[in-house]
């Protein structure tokens, strides 16, 4: 990695600590991720953004600040980047996905809170991550309890603009949200000191439906068998576009696309033709959470695809571009992003459907849900799948967990024996 | 053909040779090196039954040391060991509890012992072995004894299921002169009320028997009998069925 010490220094970073996390990572980013075979060659690029994870895009952001560019720092899809881009900032997707940061986190949170929630403001308050100490505002959401709470705390640290997302889908809800990026267009016009025009907007939004077209190509290319790439690389390319230039990740995602689609028409492959096929579902993997990903692929099973926020749900459907006035702009947008199906919906049986959907066209063998541990939505809401996916002889297996290495050897148990019973 | 089944567990290693017919097993606390458990059970196995190394034909692993075992020639889980032991020893089973030593799971299998479903407890200690373990030591008991020191007429329920918790709730209990065969009464029927629910979430279908460790413990047994609604066996190996799966396999050679 190139020194970026003086950066992190100015950034007020907790060097001695930091320093304990960039000796852990490249560990183990190298025993999951560079022991695999037949990598793409498109996973370069992605590779050097880890090996330098808190150093090039960091620097990158902080020159857009130097310049007299605002950095937005979000937690959720359903907070539209579009609003940012189009007022000339720059929006990131934040979510910690680490252990090393969640003993922060507890200091101020109860010990029943999921690991992302602690994580984030454990990686905040600890100051262990430039990530978090660049935005000149956080975007919260109210998707959880959780989250809804961890917010007020962070507000002590950093201004933070919320966005109240309906939790039905009806279309006084749909028009609620359409509100609520009015307020959210305001604020960021307010922070920036730029104005939205309908002509910036749409740029916009061609400039994140570039990325998703994109993400989309690659996840089309895993529908194939023998599967050209693992889902361990597939979720690294998703997790990296939550806060890499999206013009630069449409253009490494569709390098990657193409050469994936290259592979198949040679007939290559990753697993073999047979490798079962497992779609994960459930709450959102954050880098560097490749742990359940890990552990199915070190098995000899393929991860196919994911239904999750660090998934399908983060790139399935397009905002519509005919639209040409902000009014209908916004509209649009509101339309799309409330297309997305989280569990903090209610209903919500759309996720049912997609999960039904996606094992069709992934052709996958069996399904995997997950829900990080205590994480009320999802957990609960596995019954619901699991009972669905009964009926349709969809074998299922539901895996609650979280950011630790302790259950490592229970779950690859389970995971095995679910395995066993897919290859009988 | 001479066979091998090893089932590493947390807290004790098991092993099965079966030689034309004949078998014998053992078992050894696992220590803190699964590897040399392994090893030491393949010795005693061949010692016992007069078998030279090179005679066995292959040797089969399971329970969570397998991983670390290089002498293995396939690893299997414990659940589809479990299941093919049970299979051999109870034909009519349909649904196999196993509480070992830090893992709990219910087994819904089918008519050739196939594994059709299984749950398993997440991570958490409540309703394992480990559960056991850790109140006993509080009782200042060996985890052996709780079995025959229980009195289920002066039961003490306890409310926590969370090992911690329990653990100061129990002491609480032996602190305001509650009688210790009660306390451990109540921690039976915490255990048993624990995987039921596992039990039921899956479904329960008769027969049912359960196995691992635990299960030698009568006071466990009766417990789920009474959250359960159902008789339920216990094979008088308990400890074995892994082991026995695991040598019934590579005998199959599958």
């Amino acid at each position: 990695m190139a020194d970026y010490k003086q950066m992190w220094t100015d950034l007020g970073m907790d060097l001695e600590k930091h320093d304990v996390l960039c000796e852990v990572l490249p560990e183990a980013f190298g025993g999951i991720y560079l022991t695999q075979q037949d990598r793409p060659k498109g996973m370069d690029f992605y590779d050097f953004v880890v090996s330098e994870i808190h150093g090039v895009r960091p620097a990158e952001m902080l020159q857009h600040q130097k310049e007299g560019g605002k950095v937005f720092g979000t937690f959720c899809v359903y907070v539209p980047d579009e609003v940012v881009f189009a007022a000339g900032g720059i929006a990131a997707g934040l979510c910690g996905g680490s252990q090393f940061w969640v003993s922060g986190g507890e200091k101020v949170l109860p010990a029943n809170t999921c690991s992302l929630i602690k994580a984030s403001v454990g990686a905040r308050l600890d100051k262990t991550c430039p990530f978090f100490l660049i935005p000149d505002m956080y975007v919260g959401e109210n998707t959880c309890d959780g989250k809804k709470k961890a917010w007020e705390i962070l507000a002590g640290e950093v201004p933070i603009h919320i966005i109240d997302i309906p939790q039905m889908k009806r279309e006084r809800d749909i028009a609620a949200y359409e509100a609520e990026i009015r307020d959210f267009i305001a604020t960021v016009e307010k922070v920036t000191g730029n104005k939205i025009t309908a002509e910036s907007l749409g740029a916009a939004i061609k400039l994140i439906n570039n990325k998703r077209r994109a993400l989309q190509r690659v996840y089309n290319a895993r529908k194939a068998s023998p599967v050209p790439i693992s889902g361990l690389d597939a979720l690294l390319v998703t997790q990296i576009n939550f806060y890499d230039d999206p013009a630069r990740a449409a253009q490494m995602a569709n390098n990657l696309a193409e050469e994936l689609e290259q592979r198949i028409e040679n007939g290559l492959g990753v697993f073999p033709d047979k490798a079962v096929r497992i779609m994960v579902s459930g709450t959102p993997m954050a880098i560097p959470n490749w742990k359940l990903h890990h552990i199915i692929e070190s098995l000899g099973a393929a991860v196919v695809v994911e239904e999750s926020c660090t998934g399908t749900r983060y790139f399935e459907n397009l905002v519509d571009e005919s639209a040409s006035t902000l009014e209908e702009q916004i509209r649009a947008l509101a339309e799309r992003y409330m297309k997305t199906n989280c569990a903090c919906f209610t209903p919500n049986s759309a996720r049912v459907e997609d999960i039904i959907r996606l094992a069709d066209e992934y052709k996958v063998d069996g399904i995997i849900d997950t829900n990080l541990q205590f994480c009320n939505l999802y957990s609960t809401e596995s019954h619901l799948v699991k009972q669905s996916m009964n009926e349709r002889n969809l074998p299922f297996m539901h895996i609650e967990t979280d950011y630790s290495e302790q259950d490592f050897e229970q779950l690859r148990t389970r995971v095995e024996a679910f395995l066993e019973i897919l290859r009988k | 053909m001479i066979v091998i089944g090893i089932d590493i567990g947390s807290v004790a290693a098991k092993g099965y040779i079966i030689s034309s017919g004949k078998h014998h097993r053992t078992i050894i606390p696992t220590g803190w090196s699964p590897r040399e458990a392994g090893q030491a059970i393949i010795d005693q196995l061949l010692d016992v039954s007069r078998i030279e190394r090179d005679q066995v034909e292959r040797i089969y692993v399971t329970g969570y040391g397998r991983v670390a075992f290089e002498q293995a020639d396939k690893t299997i889980t414990e659940i589809k060991c479990h299941a093919r032991g049970i299979a051999e020893l109870y034909p009519e089973v349909r649904t196999i509890i196993d509480i070992g030593g830090q893992d709990s799971k219910v087994i819904r299998i089918g008519e050739r012992g196939q594994v059709l479903d299984f749950a398993m407890n997440d991570k958490c200690a409540a309703g394992t072995g480990r559960f056991l373990q850790v109140m006993a030591t509080a009782l200042g008991l060996d985890v052996s004894e709780l079995g025959d020191a229980e009195q289920p007429g002066q039961m003490q329920t306890i409310s926590s299921m969370c090992t911690v918790f329990a653990e100061s709730e129990i002491i609480g209990s032996l602190a305001r002169g509650n009688p210790i065969g009660g306390i451990i009464a109540g921690l039976h029927q915490s255990v048993g009320k624990r995987v039921a629910a596992m039990a039921r979430r899956m479904g329960i279908r008769e027969q049912v028997a359960f196995t691992g460790g635990v299960a030698i413990n009568q006071g466990v047994k009766r417990a789920l009998e009474a959250e359960l609604g159902t008789r339920i066996i216990v094979p008088e190996a308990c400890q074995y069925t892994g082991a026995l799966g695991a040598a019934l396999l590579a005998l199959e050679n599958s």
